[in-house]
């Protein structure tokens, strides 16, 4: 036994004995209970977003009277003049604006139809039994536009009005009843979105396509870039190249979005509008441009440590077999970093797919069905910000905006679960052997 | 020494301020195995690494001197290094297989020359394996990764991957060190088979492997080229003092 070591260890029962290490056992549980927390946290706001969406998958009574209340404070909603501000482009195509003359033509006279409901409850009653359950939250959610319209003397035109919203309010009735509930949903697969209107449409069609279009052209620009950058860094530039390019394009990957949209806003749609010349300045390829701005530096840094961790002896190896440094970076680095790479690139279409700031701001948010990558679109997320702001807490667009959020949610889930467990096998399989 | 394969005329090479190679000047001759004895650090692996230029890839490396090849100076400025490393292949003292399939780790070299037809390659990747003796053991599972072979096996792969490219000159650093001696022992065959077509250089740490191994022997001592003989003579009865200690156990 050596007792040059302050350390005696015998080997008795006594010092082999069992110990309880009150420090690891504490870390241990702090940093499972973390992890839980984080993984619940996520699990969370999946269920908060899709729980507000849910109504829309009420069938039956319930749902039926959601529909009337809504259909009713649209009209309210109406009456903040900031909702057209907001949007003029969903509303730009003409076919949306036929659809619905009443509710654009006069908006003064609808903000004034509500102190007119609200004087004379009877009426109201008459039309719609049903959405009598609620006045009380109703008149709670929007205190606001009540205290604008404070002015009820306008005696004539009010009951003018009345009469046409009555009508209105009539058609509605029938068509609800006819359809029922299946009203939202069988809108989803249409391809119109006029959330806001007596006759509310949600398609989802066009802002699946406007989505898919953004991401595509994206990824199409920024993907290859950033390999090729972080090809460039890991496998060709010198050390000191190294050290200045990485961290600036780190830097990047923090660049507030609304800057970059602002940028394509006002930089890019010029400038490419002078070399393209397209027709509407914001559409799709300025959205996609935009983006990939906003993706390459995400793309690059992950792809750039999963290139610099390959390890040296494959370049070693390969070179010594007279490759050249090109052929090196291309037919070994490269496939040996798949995995990695591949993880980039989900995180990039992670990043196009949700971005919301420069999709409202450079996308032109036109619900277009077109495969031209110069004309506007319109994107969920865009859809999403654009939009809650100006929705009704309960009402059929709130539920509908967050069931576009659960979509955004299942579908990146689905888009790293397919590439997990389909995609990334194959591609290793494809360059790494079975 | 006639028929001569490589000449080294006063060699340096400097990492950074660090001399590691000290004024070395040799004769390799052509299809022997040439071994590279001395104890860890003394340079051996440095010096193999000027052969096919390998050192280049460090960026504070300064190397004086010639290293003719054929009679060609292969520092000299208009000689392409790409070209340099198809002749003189190296076999690593880590087995470093590509992370592809057995099949394409084989006929990579051959790819980026150029060659694409698939019963050409088909050809060489065989015929490669078979001289690195190995055909028989993967010629059923040559689409399975390369990583999921053992050792000894990965070792031969890379000399079959070497061998692919035809090279006139094989280095090899300390290729078995880190093999069991079943593995050792046939990539010691291997070596004695491949010297009939290619002039080989090998580095060991094992005298024996030398000894068995080999034609002619070196031994290095602190960055300096001490002897260079017969393999025989070096065993027996080297000139050199340091040679016969290290030689028999005495340092090293
Ligand atoms: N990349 C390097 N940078 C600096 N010094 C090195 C490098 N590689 C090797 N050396 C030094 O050069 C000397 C010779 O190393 P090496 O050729 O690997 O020895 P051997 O292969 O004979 O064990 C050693 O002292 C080592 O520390
Ligand atoms: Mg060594």
């Amino acid at each position: 036994m050596n007792s040059q070591f302050p350390i005696n260890q015998n080997f008795t029962k006594e010092s082999l004995k069992k110990q309880f290490r009150l420090s690891e056992f504490l870390a241990e549980k702090i940093i499972s209970s973390i992890a839980f927390l984080s993984i619940t946290i996520i699990i969370l706001i999946f269920f908060f977003v899709f729980k507000e969406s849910l109504p829309i998958f009420h069938f039956g009574k319930s749902e039926k009277a959601k529909t009337e209340v809504s259909s009713e404070s649209m009209p309210e909603s109406y009456g903040s003049t900031s909702v057209e501000d907001l949007k003029p482009e969903s509303y730009g195509s003409e076919p949306k604006e036929d659809l619905k003359p009443e509710a654009y033509g006069e908006p003064v006279s609808q903000s004034d139809l509500k102190p007119e409901s609200y004087g004379e409850p009877v009426s109201q009653s008459d039309l719609k039994p049903e959405s009598y359950g609620e006045p009380v939250s109703q008149t709670d959610l929007k205190p606001e536009t009540y205290g604008d319209v404070v002015v009820e003397p306008l005696t004539e035109t009010t009951t003018k009005d009345s009469s046409i919203s009555e009508e209105n309010q009539h058609q509605d009735k029938v068509a609800e009843n006819n359809e029922g509930t299946d009203q939202t949903w069988s809108t989803f697969l249409t391809t119109e979105w006029v959330p806001v209107s007596n006759n509310p449409r949600f398609g989802l069609i066009g802002l699946l396509i406007g989505t898919i279009k953004v991401t595509i052209i994206a990824m199409l620009i920024a993907g290859p870039l950033a390999i090729l950058a972080a090809l460039y860094t890991s496998c060709f530039a010198s050390k000191r190249k190294k050290e200045i390019i990485k961290p600036i394009i780190e830097m990047l990957a923090a660049f507030p979005s609304v800057v970059i949209g602002f940028f394509a806003l006002i930089v890019l749609a010029t400038f490419f509008q002078n070399i393209f010349g397209y027709d509407s300045r914001l559409n799709a390829f300025i959205g996609g441009v935009a983006m990939a701005l906003a993706a390459i530096p995400i793309i690059y840094t992950i792809s750039e440590d999963a290139l610099s961790a390959v390890p040296k002896t494959y370049t070693e190896a390969s070179l010594a077999l007279g490759a050249s440094k090109w052929q090196t970076a291309f037919f070994v680095t490269l496939p040996a970093a798949t995995p990695g790479i591949f993880a980039a690139l989900l995180l990039g279409i992670g990043r196009v797919f949700g971005e919301t700031m420069i999709a409202l701001m450079a996308t032109g948010n036109a619900a277009l069905l077109s495969s031209n990558p110069f004309e506007s679109v319109r994107t969920f997320a865009a859809t999403i910000g654009a939009e809650m702001a100006e929705t009704v807490f309960g009402e059929t667009h709130y539920s509908v905006l967050f069931f576009i959020g659960s979509l955004l949610f299942i579908f990146s889930f689905v888009l790293n679960a397919v590439a997990e467990f389909y995609v990334k096998g194959k591609l290793i399989k494809k360059f790494q052997g079975k | 020494m006639k028929n001569t394969k490589i000449e080294v005329k006063d060699l340096s090479l400097y990492y950074g301020e660090k001399q590691a190679l000290k004024n070395i000047s040799l004769e390799i001759p052509r299809n022997k195995v040439t071994a590279l004895i001395g104890p860890s650090g003394c340079g051996k692996s440095t010096f193999l690494r000027c052969i096919n230029r390998m050192n280049d890839l460090i960026p504070s490396v300064k190397i004086t001197g010639e290293m003719l090849v054929e009679g060609i100076d292969i520092y000299d400025k208009n000689v392409d290094v790409v070209n340099i490393r198809k002749k003189i292949g190296m076999v690593f003292q880590k087995s470093n297989p590509f992370p592809k399939s057995i099949y394409e780790n084989v006929a990579y070299g051959p790819k980026i020359n150029g060659i694409n037809n698939k019963t050409e390659l088909d050809e060489i990747v065989e015929t490669s394996l078979r001289q690195a003796a190995i055909w028989d053991e993967l010629k059923d599972r040559l689409d399975d990764s390369a990583m999921g072979l053992s050792g000894g096996q990965q070792q031969r792969l890379c000399i079959a991957r070497t061998l692919a490219v035809s090279p006139d000159i094989i280095l090899m650093d300390e290729p078995a060190s880190a093999l069991d001696p079943i593995s050792t022992s046939k990539i010691e065959e291997l070596v004695h088979e491949l010297k009939e077509q290619y002039t080989i250089i090998i580095v060991t740490h094992n005298m024996q492997q030398a000894a068995r191994t080999s034609d002619y022997t070196a031994f290095f001592y602190l960055g300096e080229l001490i002897e260079l003989g017969k393999t025989n003579t070096i065993f027996t009865k080297p000139e050199q003092k340091q040679t016969e200690d290290y030689i028999t156990g005495r340092f090293g």
